[in-house]
């Protein structure tokens, strides 16, 4: 064996396995990561759309911009939120217990924070190819048709590890998947529809309002609606940069030790 | 090779393994005998470094597995009990991804599969996913990918559970080689059969210490007689017998189907049974074997 100076960081080698699976439905992945988004965008923001932009009230709501340009960015924030707990639920506690790859893993150079980074990784790169899905859809419309999508993925993927990383560590501690059902009805869902991705949250009660404030969900919708529609100043974004990245940090220092208790006990 | 003293793992208030002694010399093939629950996969788990110890030392390779793990678990190959394949890859591809795990590049990694999918004879199979491969086959992928670093020392849990006769001599066959080529092997079996197959020294282990250690041969010269008479009586009648026969053998031992007695010479036992009146429906002399050992030590009662 030729000496190599060059060391792939060990977390890189955790992502590595995980795009060894992927690659084999990479296809079908990619295009449900284009056409899911579209067909979403097509079926509210036509529809929905013309029902809400014919009435002359909704324009001061909306900000002046129509229904389908003030929906569409917030799909960023939506997918990624998805997406994430897709891979950080049944996807990380199969790799725990049934299918086993982080036992497989311990047993080599690698540690249980190795672990834990690789999945971040892998994580980040599900939400990005959804993200990007969605991005390349919105370079369809007028309205969304921007530069400021690029960073807008970036948000996207922050707002995806808010959730992956906590949700991660749960799936850790986890003998079996009898709650994620509810951690989905009663977290994901009603965080999906009153986080302002269908309408502006100054439309619900206070009190509701003070609470949707709360969810990484509507921090990642403003930032991905107001990137892209330019609709947003640098404190607010740097607000909400701050307020995922909470979660994000808190994510992870719970996944270094729900993984290494899990892997190492 | 491995150091151990005193070594002790406990788990909230259960102890698993209570104190125990070994050593492990440069390739030798060493076991831990023991029913289920005896400490015998925490033992394993600590020296492979996933499991720290709770007290006491153990050393791999003169290394402190709480502060060296990677640079221990990168010399050494793991079989675990269950197969931890990803179904989801095809044969080669399990042996690659797990040889990046060593940070081997990507090529070297291809040219040692090739040669590991031969040595375990799996090399038709090599594009196909692992899913469907039999219980053999997926076990003997297994220890092709605790190769792919090319380990010195080997950790094998409980090797040929669940697999049928050929499997499991195929697998002995290739293990035997790998100690030819002065591969360390560490087992754990509790198959009696296992054990002398493959191991110069094993120690029998039993709710968490170590209650016998030596060669095959020798742990069955200190621990049972040369060989063993078995007799059967009409159902029923077995017991009660334990007076009328002693002093035949050492030791007599009786079953609820059968009556064991353990003696130097079964041709003579057995005449001197029936000298004294016993008549059994059957009888059987053999010689005894790690298994009568290993019931002496730990017992007939069910663990679990």
């Amino acid at each position: 064996m030729t000496a190599r100076s060059i060391t792939t960081p060990r977390a890189v080698r955790v992502w590595e396995s995980q795009f060894a699976v992927y690659r084999r439905i990479w296809l079908s992945n990619v295009l449900g990561a284009f056409v899911q988004p579209l067909v979403f965008l097509l079926g509210m923001g036509l529809g929905v759309g013309a029902l809400i932009d014919e009435d002359p009230g909704s324009a001061s709501i909306l900000d002046g911009v129509s229904y389908l340009a003030f929906f569409a960015p917030a799909l960023l924030a939506t997918t990624a939120m998805f997406i994430s707990v897709q891979s950080s639920l049944w996807e990380t506690l199969d790799q725990f217990m049934w299918g086993n790859q982080y036992r497989a893993m311990v047993s080599t150079p690698l540690t249980a924070g190795d672990v834990a980074g690789g999945a971040a990784l892998w994580h980040a790169t599900r939400v990005g190819i959804a993200a990007t899905g969605v991005a390349v859809v919105l370079l369809f419309f007028d309205e969304t048709r921007t530069p400021a999508l690029v960073p807008a993925i970036g948000a996207a993927i922050l707002t995806g590890l808010a959730y992956a990383l906590p949700l991660s560590a749960y799936s850790a501690t986890r003998q079996d998947d009898h709650t994620f059902v509810l951690v989905i009805r009663l977290g994901l869902v009603p965080m999906f529809l009153f986080s302002g991705a269908f309408y502006p949250i100054t439309e619900l009660p206070g009190w509701l309002q003070s609470i949707v404030r709360l969810t990484p969900s509507w921090n990642g919708i403003e930032l991905c609606r107001g990137w892209v529609l330019g609709t947003i100043d640098a404190t607010e974004s740097v607000f909400h940069l701050a307020y995922l990245t909470l979660f994000v940090v808190g994510g992870w220092i719970a996944c270094r030790i729900t993984f290494g208790r899990r892997l190492l006990p | 090779m491995i150091v151990a003293r005193d070594l002790c793992k406990r788990f909230d208030d259960f102890v698993a393994v209570d104190g125990v002694d070994f050593d492990v010399a440069p390739g030798e093939s060493f076991g831990f005998l023991g029913p289920n629950g005896a400490g015998k996969t925490s033992t394993m788990r600590m020296i492979g470094c996933v499991s720290p110890p709770t007290s006491g030392t153990l050393t791999i390779f003169g290394l402190d597995p709480t502060a060296d793990g990677p640079e221990i678990r990168g010399r050494i190959g793991v079989v675990p009990q269950s197969d931890q394949l990803d179904a989801e890859l095809s044969v080669l591809d399990n042996l690659v991804v797990y040889g990046r795990f060593f940070d081997i590049p990507r090529a070297e990694c291809r040219r040692r599969a090739a040669d590991l999918l031969e040595f375990v004879q799996l090399t038709e199979r090599r594009d196909d996913r692992v899913e469907p491969l039999s219980g053999g086959m997926k076990r003997r992928l297994t220890i092709a990918r605790s190769l792919i670093n090319e380990p010195n020392l080997m950790l094998l849990d409980e090797p040929t559970t669940g697999l049928d006769p050929q499997a499991r001599h195929v697998l002995w066959d290739r293990l035997y080689r790998l100690k030819q080529r002065g591969v360390t092997l560490v087992l754990t079996t509790h198959y009696m059969d296992e054990a002398e197959q493959l191991c110069d020294r094993l120690v029998v282990m039993d709710r968490g210490h170590i209650v016998a250690e030596g060669s095959p041969r020798s742990l069955i010269e200190q621990h049972s007689t040369r060989e063993v008479l078995e007799l059967r009586f009409e159902v029923g009648c077995n017991e009660g017998r334990d007076g009328d026969l002693a002093g035949i053998g050492d030791r007599i031992e009786t079953l609820p189907d059968r009556v064991l007695l353990y003696v130097h010479d079964g041709e003579s036992a057995l005449g001197e049974v029936h000298r004294r009146g016993h008549d059994p429906l059957g009888s059987l002399i053999r010689r005894s074997s790690l298994e009568d050992v290993f019931l002496r030590l730990t017992g007939r009662t069910l663990v679990d």
